[in-house]
């Protein structure tokens, strides 16, 4: 068989047998809508472990972060930087957030926003922007899937049909099996992902250069600017870097599947462990970079950074070895599209399409309008993979900008009683206006900050002030801040 | 809602110090540390002193809603 032909075979036998887990895990299980979104909310410590770092080990960190390490060098460190911070920001919102979901039996984010703060349009609004923020993200696994199947195949088979036929099977796999079955793939993948990453993390500068110490001391020789700030770009520099690390780490969590994601544990104390242990998973992150850095002196002239994991792979190692890395790509890529297309739909479904357009649904319908939703958003994220250009971590740094001008409203939400709905609407909105100003006018970053953080300054000091011209809310909020301060905390589900 | 505590919020602030706003002193190449660039080293370093702060954090949190939980329990 060719070698082409190896990878491609091997890469589709990951991908089947990780779809039969996914189709299996919905047996014993009965698929109402509480069930297919957040899991019937008993999850444990392995289980949510696994879902969220299925969730945040993906494409972009894979492709996406050698990709940076290799074209822009230096400021990749931002990726390091904010890893460990975002579970620190979880350690202190999650379980308090985790509380107040079960007590309203809340599934999705805007859930959380129509419940603290009694509007359904509140609600609707956060959808919208979470439904929207999420495409650039479902793009980003989509380019990679069809990234990999260009270096696997050597160019024989082009990016767009191999992107159409994946994402044909991401949607039919959500459509059956829900959250359940992607906490399971995610067991395969992951423990593909830390075994490509260490192996070829250790091996590749090792093949090259005799070891990561000899390549990096290569590489400070040959290009010294690579490796710190502002690296290969004109103004990436340490001011970018706080404020993106910023941004990242507390809009993290922002980001509706994560957000949704936390409803799944079993009790807040999960989330809060959870939180302690996550950055070590991060140790790998690292390894990967050194991917990058190592293509800079050893493939020069790439045309596009995010192929220089996959193209060191496939020059490095023999074919079913590329099929390995390949097929875990593969994977990770669809797992991650899984959790955010059923987010996408259920917020779609459950917070604007019912609330706007047809109140008396029943939970069947809406779980069947959130099906069609599937649909709808792969086809759309299709579509736009096929036709933009932007590099995987750039199209991250996009979505990350716009959700996390939710912040302000979650964390005044759970910690503060002055904060009202007018407030969270108006910050909301200024904080978005602000991101579609810099970013559509390429003013990001705006003289050297991250154009989401300056988003989300406008963000917190707009809800502050509309919230104290508005103080007189407070009083009608009263019933729901009070009710809000009385959920039980962190116990186990089956207590109360 | 019951905020987290003094404590727990300063472990909380020691890796924003040590990772974020800090950078203009660690982001330099030498002195290389076990192969990798200073910074790398250090961020390195910092993934995995980060789970210790937030133990620490753990330990003076739980106790307290462990606390909340039997009284509200109580109250249910």
């Amino acid at each position: 068989m060719s070698s082409q032909g190896v990878a491609l075979t091997i890469i589709t036998a990951i991908v089947v047998i990780g779809s039969i887990v996914g189709f299996l895990a919905r047996y014993h299980h009965k698929m109402d809508l509480e069930q297919w979104t957040v899991g019937g909310r008993g999850f444990g410590l392995v289980l949510v472990w696994l879902l969220m770092a299925g969730e945040i080990y993906t494409t972009y960190t894979f492709l996406g972060a050698s990709g940076w390490a290799y074209s822009r060098g230096g400021p990749v460190l931002y990726i390091l930087g904010y890893g460990p911070l975002m579970y620190v920001v979880s350690f202190y919102i999650l379980p308090p957030l985790w509380d107040v979901g079960r007590k309203y039996k809340l599934q999705t984010q805007a859930d959380f926003f129509q419940a603290r703060y009694d509007s359904t349009w509140l609600g609707a609004f956060v959808a919208l922007i979470g439904v929207v923020c999420l495409i650039p993200y479902l793009e980003i696994q989509l380019t990679g899937l069809g990234l990999i199947a260009e270096v696997a195949s050597f160019g024989a088979i082009q990016r767009t049909p191999a992107m159409i036929i994946a994402f044909a099977l991401v949607a039919a796999f959500v459509f059956v099996s829900g959250v359940r079955g992607v906490a399971w793939v995610s067991v395969i993948k992951d423990l593909l992902l830390v075994f490509a990453a260490i192996f070829v993390g250790i091996a590749i500068p090792h093949i090259y250069f005799g070891g990561i110490g000899p390549m990096f001391a290569a590489l400070a020789r040959e290009k010294p600017n690579h490796l710190t700030m502002p690296g290969a770009t004109q103004n990436l520099g340490h001011a970018w870097y706080v404020t993106t690390v910023l941004l990242a780490g507390v809009g993290f969590y922002m980001w509706p599947h994560f957000f949704a994601a936390s409803f799944t544990a079993r009790s807040g104390k999960v989330l809060r462990r959870n939180a302690v242990i996550m950055p070590l998973y991060g140790l790998t992150v690292p390894l990967m970079l050194f991917v990058g850095f190592t293509a800079v002196l050893v493939l020069p002239n790439l045309s596009n950074g995010d192929l220089s994991l996959l193209t060191m792979v496939r020059k490095t190692f023999p074919a079913w070895f590329l099929g390995i890395i390949g097929g875990a790509g593969a994977l990770t890529a669809m797992v991650t599209a899984a959790i955010q297309l059923l987010s996408g739909a259920t917020l779609y479904a459950k917070n604007l399409f019912r609330p706007v357009l047809s109140p008396g649904m029943s939970d069947e319908q809406v779980a069947k309008v959130a099906k069609i939703m599937v649909l709808v958003l792969s086809t759309g994220a299709v579509i736009l993979a096929i036709y933009s250009s932007l590099s995987l971590v750039s199209l991250w740094l996009l979505g990350s900008a716009g959700v996390a001008q939710f912040f302000p409203g979650v964390v005044l939400g759970l910690f503060s009683r002055r904060v009202t709905t007018a407030g969270v609407f108006a910050g909301m909105a200024a904080g978005i206006s602000v991101v579609l100003f810099l970013m559509l006018t390429h003013r990001d970053p705006f003289y050297g900050w991250n154009a989401g953080l300056i988003a989300l300054c406008v963000n917190f000091l707009t809800t502050a002030t509309v919230s104290l011209l508005t103080l007189k809310q407070v009083d009608r909020l009263e019933a729901t801040i009070r009710a809000f301060a009385a959920a039980p905390a962190g116990d186990e589900a089956g207590l109360s | 809602m019951k905020r987290p505590s003094l404590g727990a919020m300063l472990c909380g602030l020691v890796p924003f110090a040590a990772s974020c706003f800090s950078v203009s002193l660690w982001d330099r190449v030498y002195p290389m540390v076990l192969g990798l660039p200073f910074n790398f080293f250090w961020l390195t370093l910092w993934l995995a002193i980060t789970p210790l702060c937030m133990w620490g954090a753990y330990r003076l949190e739980e106790p307290r809603s462990g606390k909340r939980r039997r009284e509200q329990g109580g109250s249910l």
